[in-house]
């Protein structure tokens, strides 16, 4: 059973490489149950999102 | 001259693109005289190869491809001097508000567990966000910084971070962890809760 920490850990390396099924499974039985490690997947989501971004964000001037 | 060539003597695109670019590369460089070189070289490249783009946003684009690569010639070249692995005070002050957040049997404590940041979309569009953002960005140590940003913004995979600084993989993991924590922190603290709790 995973810890809220190293689920973070894993979520973090689910952004650099392909996780283990064992990995995804263990990830998704914790996020089953854990408002909290779901929060922080989607932010982990966000800052991703928010850095492909972040190079057009001048662009946001022009219109 | 064509229309590229146009936009490139376009003072007010020319400041503006030109800002952006400082702004990126003193980021990633964290070095004022480097990011100001990097950039005029780049631009310099925009200018002699400018044939075949039409609107603004595709050469934007692409001036911005050629500092990317510009950059990241810079680090292979640097990365040998450069220890990243090495804590400063900075990565384990960072370290440390990472280990208050867990109660001891290594669950979130209650207080300060991630929140719900709801729709991404609407933070994006705002340009005080990019503000916040950018502020957390440079908030954070220089080598967690470093790695994070040629991850992240220079688009190298993990494998390749690893090998251009010679750090091991499972030390490049704690570092992006770092990173992203950290930038996660500190968006949560001044940009989305900043509307709910009074400071």
């Amino acid at each position: 059973m995973l810890s809220c920490k190293e689920t973070t850990h894993l979520l973090s390396q689910s952004q650099d490489r392909k996780l283990s099924l064992t990995e995804r499974m263990q990830l998704e039985i914790h996020l089953a149950m854990c408002k909290g490690c779901t929060n922080f997947r989607d932010q982990m989501a966000f800052l991703r999102a928010a850095c492909k971004r972040y190079l057009k964000s001048g662009d946001k001037a022009d219109e | 001259m064509t229309a590229v060539e146009n936009l490139l003597v376009d003072d007010v695109f020319l400041k503006e693109i030109r800002r952006d670019m400082i702004k990126f590369a003193h980021l990633q460089l964290r070095d004022e005289a480097q990011a100001e070189d990097v950039v005029q070289e780049a631009l310099a490249a925009a200018f002699t190869n400018s044939k075949g783009f039409a609107g603004r946003s595709a050469l934007k684009t692409w001036v911005f491809a050629i500092l990317k690569n510009k950059i990241v010639d810079l680090i292979r070249q640097q990365c040998r001097t450069t220890n990243v692995s090495a804590l400063s005070t900075d990565e384990e002050n960072l370290d440390q508000a990472f280990e208050t957040l867990f109660k001891s049997n290594a669950h979130w404590s209650p207080a300060v567990r991630p929140g719900n940041w709801g729709d991404p979309e609407e933070s994006l569009r705002e340009s005080r966000f990019w503000e916040v953002f950018d502020a957390c960005l440079k908030h954070l140590p220089e080598n967690t910084a470093r790695v994070f940003m040629m991850r992240e913004f220079l688009e190298f995979e993990t494998t390749e971070v690893c090998k251009e600084l010679s750090i091991t993989t499972s030390n490049c993991n704690v570092i992006l962890h770092r990173a992203r924590n950290g930038l996660r922190l500190c968006l949560e603290q001044n940009w989305f809760a900043a509307g709910e709790q009074p400071c």
